[in-house]
């Protein structure tokens, strides 16, 4: 029987249409996927069902649960049907808990609300909700604060609390695209297991084929604020009448054409390399010191693209901040092209040969400059910087290597989409013409299409400028399809590394065996 | 933990008192001449100036002057003051009673009207209501106090009547009537503060207001001022109480013009004659005792910061 059933939804903002009559139907007990990329409407069709959606926008048609129009509700209806009947998950769990009040005091929030319970009664209530989410009160005693849990345990909470009253309907947007692989994969267990075991329908929100392909019963593929495919989860899989559904499949199991491999020779070497945080209490206290990297030691070769994969806190990012001179090493060495990597007295002529593009570009660009402006900022790491029309003729150099436009670079970056923006990043690490690049999540916030293009685009220049790349990354399909040699690291030590294909297909550490079963994987039949 | 974290607030105000002492001691020092010459001016004979130098005590040397000093202050000895001839102790003990509560009067007037006017703006930010206030407020934080307090007493006390237009009645005279006489001054110190107030607040409940924390609430089901009520303000509250604490400072010790606007017997005013007149016994004190006061309510400020987030009571 269906329990939500959604006719012609449409949604407005301003003249613009961002939802364009969808129709779609979820079961009890069952679990729908919507998927699409960034901007094809999954939030918003998530936010219309709530009756959330940002102010000044439009909503027409018809969304049915147990009767009701969910559309048609008074305010006052809807605040009794929120959280009662119908819960929501959000994408990020380390925000979206309020950091003043206790986790046990935010679940027991929602049984204040809608059980009529007093907050004496729903705290005790509250201890066996957090235990459902595995959360159990003896190891995470609800008097806890968001901040002394990990992102995974706050997802938790964040579960917690949409179950808390025992909804019919759960919406979860992007439950796990901001957590490590194997936290990712406990989370859609436990999704999974709650809507077993409760008989709630569940929409799942994602933009991940892989994570929806292998727990949703039934799968709607989103484009522009319309269902362009939808059905049973084999089915599609196996049928993709849709153009759109293909190219989805095949830009998430994108493969860039192979580089073939100059002569080896260690560009980059790390000798024993320690890396020490040390935190400062207050005047009495003795500093506390965390030891973020241990005793690593690897070559990276030139023409190489070298993978170094590991969860969160794991050490990479102190690692690639060694690697760039921009974090005090405790003991070990590094050099590259056998010239001394040494934290912050490291020479210009060797970040001349270094350069690095992150996750969010948008962020580490000065809104208010040009983007010639941007890409020509290396080039005060050279002594004879390029000046007047060879400064121009090298930026557009730049920009046409990485497929933009010359005249792209009188713009501003908010002017760019995510994919073009990340373009630009790799342009400004390109014009110096530096011997390694690192790429730190580059690629982890763009919609697989665009990830796809990127990819490409990487493997395109590492033939033609001879470059060698360090791909740090969580997402282990991007090091499987663009590396030839990859590093597991685990508490700050390398516990494993190797030839990609040979480390895929034998994983010699229980954690890399661990990681590899933990990231969702796309089979065309499900 | 809420201890660890207070009593480590409570070594560092100590110890910002004692390097407040010894700067304050030595800008004293620094006056040319000494404080004795200083006081009585060019014109002085040399037995008034030795005369005044015993009586300051000013012969001695200067590390035994200064432990005297504190420990004179420990025990509620402030000395004697030249141009009163009488224990500066008990002359600020006077003045205190009418700073202190104008300074808490007017903070509370400000904060009750920028904490309402506040979150009415940020809930309807961009709205024409929203604009108006910020443009009121924008007039507020320019017009100087002393300016409200003339209008305020042209209105008040010349046109209605309503309120004497200067002059403290003493507190012997009944709370009611020593807390009207404060009324007007304590409104035209207020105002600017919660102009100033206000915008803080708004743009702190706006940004909270746009947290992801309020959509979980409301995906929970509270109404939009539920959310608010419950989730909003708290969070908000971590900025505002910087600008509480800054602003009771300045009320207490900025008073001047408006205590010589309203004739009022206060520290401020207190300060000023002592400057005026040369009279450095008041003016080290008086001063001490002002850093003493702010010292004390950024100690507040930090207790209270760590009341309202647990993050901070942790890290320490």
């Amino acid at each position: 029987m269906s329990l939500l059933s959604v006719r012609d939804l449409k949604v407005s903002i301003g003249a613009i249409e961002v939802l364009k009559g969808l129709s779609f139907d979820v079961s009890e007990g069952k679990i729908l996927g919507l998927i699409g990329e960034s901007g094809s409407g999954k939030s918003m069709t998530a936010l219309s069902l709530m009756q959330l959606l940002p102010k000044g926008s439009l909503c027409a048609g018809e969304a049915r649960i147990q009767g009701q129009n969910l559309l048609d509700l008074p305010e006052r209806v809807l605040c009794d049907l929120r959280g009662s009947e119908i819960g929501m998950v959000f994408q990020e769990p380390m925000t979206a808990l309020n950091p003043l009040q206790t986790i046990g005091d935010q679940v027991a929030e929602s049984l204040v609300m809608h059980e009529g319970m007093g907050w004496r009664a729903a705290r005790l209530a509250a201890r066996e909700v957090l235990r459902k989410v595995e959360l159990p009160p003896e190891a995470f005693p609800p008097e806890r604060y968001p901040h002394e849990l990990s992102g995974g345990q706050r997802q938790r909470v964040v579960i917690a609390i949409a179950i808390a009253c025992g909804p019919k309907l759960l919406i979860a947007d992007e439950p796990t695209t901001a957590l490590d692989v194997t936290t990712q994969a406990q989370i859609l267990d436990l999704l999974a297991r709650l809507v077993r075991e409760e008989g709630m329908g569940l929409i799942l929100i994602s933009h991940d084929l892989a994570v929806v392909s292998n727990i949703a019963d039934d799968i709607a593929i989103m484009r522009h604020g319309e269902i362009v495919e939808a059905g049973c989860t084999s089915d599609v899989f196996a049928n993709m009448r849709h153009p759109y559904t293909q190219q989805l499949f095949e830009a998430s199991a994108h493969q860039p054409p192979e580089v073939s491999l100059p002569e080896p020779e260690a560009l980059l070497k790390v000798r024993g390399l320690t890396c020490v945080y040390t935190r400062r209490g207050s005047l009495f206290q003795k500093p506390v010191e965390t030891r973020a990297v241990k005793d690593v030691s690897f070559d990276l070769f030139a023409g190489e693209s070298l993978g170094l994969v590991g969860e969160s806190g794991s050490g990479k990012s102190t690692l690639s901040r060694a690697i760039l001179g921009l974090q005090p090493v405790r003991s070990g060495s590094i050099t590259l092209a056998d010239r001394p990597i040494d934290g912050m007295k490291t020479h210009r002529d060797i970040r001349a040969d270094l350069q690095v593009v992150f996750q969010d570009p948008y962020g580490s660009f000065n809104p208010r400059h040009r983007v010639e402006r941007l890409v020509a900022e290396p080039f005060w790491l050279l002594d004879a910087a390029p000046q007047g029309q060879e400064r121009r003729d090298r930026v557009t150099e730049a920009l046409e290597a990485v497929g933009l436009k010359a005249d792209d670079a009188q713009r501003f970056p908010h002017e760019f989409s995510g994919g073009q923006r990340q373009r630009i990043a790799i342009a400004r690490a390109l014009i110096i013409r530096p011997k390694l690049i690192i790429l730190d999540e580059a690629v982890s916030a763009l919609d697989v299409s665009i990830r796809a293009q990127i990819l490409d685009l990487l493997a395109d220049l590492r033939g033609r400028f001879g470059l060698s790349y360090l791909f740090i990354t969580h997402d282990l399909h991007v090091v499987r399809s663009v590396t030839d040699r990859v590093m597991v690291m685990k508490a700050g030590q390398i516990v494993e590394q190797g030839e990609t294909a040979d480390v895929f297909a034998s994983p010699a550490h229980p954690y890399t065996t661990a990681l590899i079963e933990a990231a969702p994987v796309l089979r065309r039949t499900a | 933990m809420m201890l660890r974290y207070a009593l480590t607030r409570f070594v560092s105000l100590f110890l910002s008192l004692a390097v407040a002492s010894v700067v304050i001691f030595l800008c004293i020092e620094i006056v040319p001449g000494d404080p004795a010459s200083a006081m009585l001016g060019i014109n002085a004979s040399p037995e008034t100036l030795a005369a005044l130098r015993a009586e300051l005590g000013l012969d001695q040397p200067k590390l035994l002057r200064y432990f005297d000093w504190v420990t004179g202050m420990l025990r509620g000895d402030l000395g004697i003051s030249y141009t009163y001839r009488a224990p500066v102790a008990e002359i600020v003990a006077d003045r205190i009673w009418v700073s202190f509560p104008l300074a808490v009067f007017a903070l509370i007037l400000s904060t009750a009207i920028a904490f309402p006017a506040g979150i009415w703006a940020a809930r309807r930010r961009g709205s024409f209501g929203d604009t108006a206030l910020m443009g009121l407020t924008q007039l507020g934080v320019a017009i100087p106090n002393f300016w409200f307090a003339v209008i305020l007493v042209l209105i008040f006390a010349i046109n209605l009547r309503w309120f004497s237009a200067g002059g403290f009645v003493g507190w012997d005279a009944g709370v009611f009537a020593a807390l009207k006489s404060l009324t007007l001054p304590a409104i035209a110190l207020a105002l600017p503060q919660a102009a100033i107030l206000t915008r803080v607040m708004r743009s702190s409940v706006i940004e909270t207001l746009d947290a992801d924390f309020m959509r979980t609430a409301r995906a929970k089901g509270l109404s939009a001022a539920q959310a608010v009520r419950r989730h909003a303000l708290r969070n908000a509250l971590i900025p505002v109480l910087t600008i509480i604490g800054l602003q009771f400072s300045f009320l207490l010790a900025g008073g001047i013009i408006i205590e010589n606007v309203f004739f009022l017997p206060g520290l401020g005013r207190l300060i000023f004659q002592a400057i005026a007149q040369r009279d450095l016994i008041v003016v080290e004190s008086v001063v001490m005792l002002l850093v003493f006061a702010v010292i004390v309510v950024t100690f507040l400020v930090d207790l209270a910061y760590a009341w309202v987030d647990p993050r901070l009571r942790q890290r320490s």
